[in-house]
């Protein structure tokens, strides 16, 4: 047992060295803009740079515009689903899966293919179509995220009661979604948004090759033109990938473990 | 009698108007995941067969095997595919083992409980540290300025006259194994966790060495699911571009970085080879997600 606790140990110290490592060592370069000393001018630099809070800015929208498309879509679809139409189950899920399947740089060179400017549904035409389809595709990207944190929050409820109670009511489907359903799987909804918001803001392969000015794209621009402001980057965007994740963590606690069926 | 009852039940299944009328209502069922499918269609699924149907016509519009007979003939692509490969091969079961090393070690190891639920915490996290910083992260820790380079130097090993350059195939292994063993970890610890005591209890009680209780129960149990996420770390690290472009530019010739630079300004110089590529991944992909649904499935039954 010793023996088998020493391994363990091991193994474990060997390997958090290897994410620890880059870590400090990002983290250690990203002060070392000044000559000599340590000090926070990249990350003054980077904050201060107006390409990094219009690109920030723009990729922040966008998540936003995400999520709500995605609540939009998969809310009500995986409601009916369970309510309705259980058989359909196995084909939704099998959609929801394809994302993970078909590479997004497939997708993307799909989308400029099909919605050109001289297409018959013109996205490509403007720049407020291409944020659309940017949105679009981000929300396809999300999507067997999305689908299945709503989904196992559809499962802690009862739905069909919950449902009936409120037809019984008076309340039509609109009102029954937003105001009965809805709250009921918020939690669930609230981490499949963070997670998206997680995937979205640093993406680099649809806004690039759509050619929007969003973070990804300006991380990448940086990258191959400055030294110590992409360490100081990386910091900021693990940050931010932290925060999701915790957030999360919190959420789940604070979701219903299992089913209050009345029996 | 039995007359009675045959014409009993023929009137039962006459007496079927109201469900046909009901028959009538049918289509607004299909209303409410109306939305879901249309989306799905026009921007999953209708594209994807775009690319997929055109990777068999050529420029006329006829149908023809030649883009794909291309793929294999034409040397830099099937270099690309064969790097690609490699580096996800790579970086797939490199990163399975170490990631199933370390679960086995903070589930089984007798590790204090802190380091089993930071462990998750931390791999929940990097699993999702993908792309562009990451690129960065290790630019900073093995480049020519970076943290350990330097440290090394200090000490007398200069990896990089050794031949060891970051921005290689090699490179870009070790980087993907930062969000790989991640998602090993993730995946795999539930299923260890399905290993029951009592499984090593009855084998102790039929005097099973600790290696036989290893060969016999734990590694058939575990297998299909290890075998299962080692696909899908494959298929994750064969469509990844961001972190491969920021890292090398477009010098690292992968498949994902050829589809970039083909799709920006037509290198191959023919639209139809450029979609074959895709179609190419999406095999790739979709034979490795195939797999991965396989194994997982006969890995499920350990899991109840």
């Amino acid at each position: 047992m010793k023996t088998s606790r020493f391994w363990a140990w091991l193994v474990f110290v060997v390997g958090a060295a290897y994410f620890f490592i880059p870590l400090i060592a990002t983290f250690e370069f990203s002060l070392r803009m000044r000559r000599g000393v340590y000090s926070f001018d990249a990350y003054r630099v980077v904050l201060g740079d107006a390409r990094f809070q219009e690109t920030f800015a723009y990729s922040v929208t966008v998540a936003v515009f995400t999520i709500l498309l995605g609540v939009f879509l998969v809310v009500p679809t995986a409601y009916w689903i369970r309510l309705r139409m259980p058989q359909l189950r196995p084909i939704v899920e099998f959609i929801t899966l394809l994302p993970l399947v078909i590479p997004a740089i497939v997708i993307v060179f799909g989308y400029i293919r099909m919605y050109g400017s001289n297409s018959p549904l013109p996205f490509l035409g403007s720049a407020r179509g291409t944020d659309a389809l940017l949105v679009i595709g981000y929300a396809t990207l999300a999507l067997p995220y999305m689908y299945r944190a709503v989904d196992t929050g559809l499962r802690t409820i009862d739905v069909r009661t919950l449902t009936e109670a409120a037809q019984i009511l008076g309340a039509g489907w609109t009102t029954i979604i937003a105001r009965v359903i809805l709250p009921n799987v918020l939690i669930a909804v609230l981490s499949g948004a963070f997670l998206t918001f997680a995937i979205v803001i640093g993406e680099f392969t649809l806004a690039s090759l759509l050619n929007r000015p969003a973070f990804g794209p300006y991380l990448q621009n940086i990258g191959a033109n400055r030294a110590y402001e992409p360490a100081a980057l990386a910091v900021i965007a693990f940050a931010i990938t932290w925060g999701c994740m915790s957030v999360i963590q919190i959420l789940a606690r604070f979701a219903p473990k299992s089913a209050n069926r009345p029996n | 009698m039995t007359q009675a009852s045959i014409s009993d039940t023929a009137i039962a299944s006459r007496s079927a108007p109201p469900d046909a009328r009901s028959g009538f209502r049918l289509p607004t069922h299909w209303l409410g995941v109306a939305p879901f499918f249309i989306f799905a269609l026009m921007f999953l699924i209708l594209p994807t067969l775009y690319l997929v149907v055109g990777a068999f016509q050529n420029d006329q519009g006829q149908y023809t095997l030649d883009n794909i007979r291309q793929l294999f003939i034409d040397k830099s692509i099937r270099d690309a595919y064969w790097v690609s490969i490699k580096i996800s091969f790579w970086s797939a079961t490199v990163g399975a083992f170490i990631g199933l090393a370390m679960a086995i070690a903070i589930v089984r190891g007798g590790l204090p409980a802190w380091v089993r639920s930071s462990t998750m915490t931390f791999s929940g996290v990097a699993s999702n540290f993908a792309g562009v910083p990451l690129a960065f992260a290790f630019l900073a820790t093995l480049g020519r300025l970076g943290l350990v380079t330097v440290l090394l130097r200090g000490i007398g090993i200069d990896i990089y006259a050794l031949g060891f350059n970051v921005l290689t195939s090699w490179g870009l292994i070790i980087v993907y194994l930062f969000f790989q063993i991640p998602l090993m970890i993730v995946i795999i610890t539930p299923a260890i966790d399905g290993l029951k005591r009592e499984w090593g209890e009855a084998a102790a009680t039929l005097g099973a060495t600790t290696w036989q209780y290893w060969r016999m129960v734990v590694i058939p149990v575990l297998w299909p699911s290890f075998l299962g996420t080692v696909i899908l770390l494959f298929a994750n690290s064969f469509g990844a571009i961001a972190t491969a472009y920021a890292f090398t530019g477009s010098s690292l010739n992968i498949v994902p970085i050829k589809l970039y630079a083909q799709i920006r300004g037509d290198v191959l110089h023919n639209p139809h080879l450029g979609y074959a590529l895709a179609f190419g991944m999406i095999v790739v992909t979709g034979l490795a997600n195939i797999f991965y649904i396989w194994f997982r499935t006969r890995s499920e039954r350990w899991l109840k």
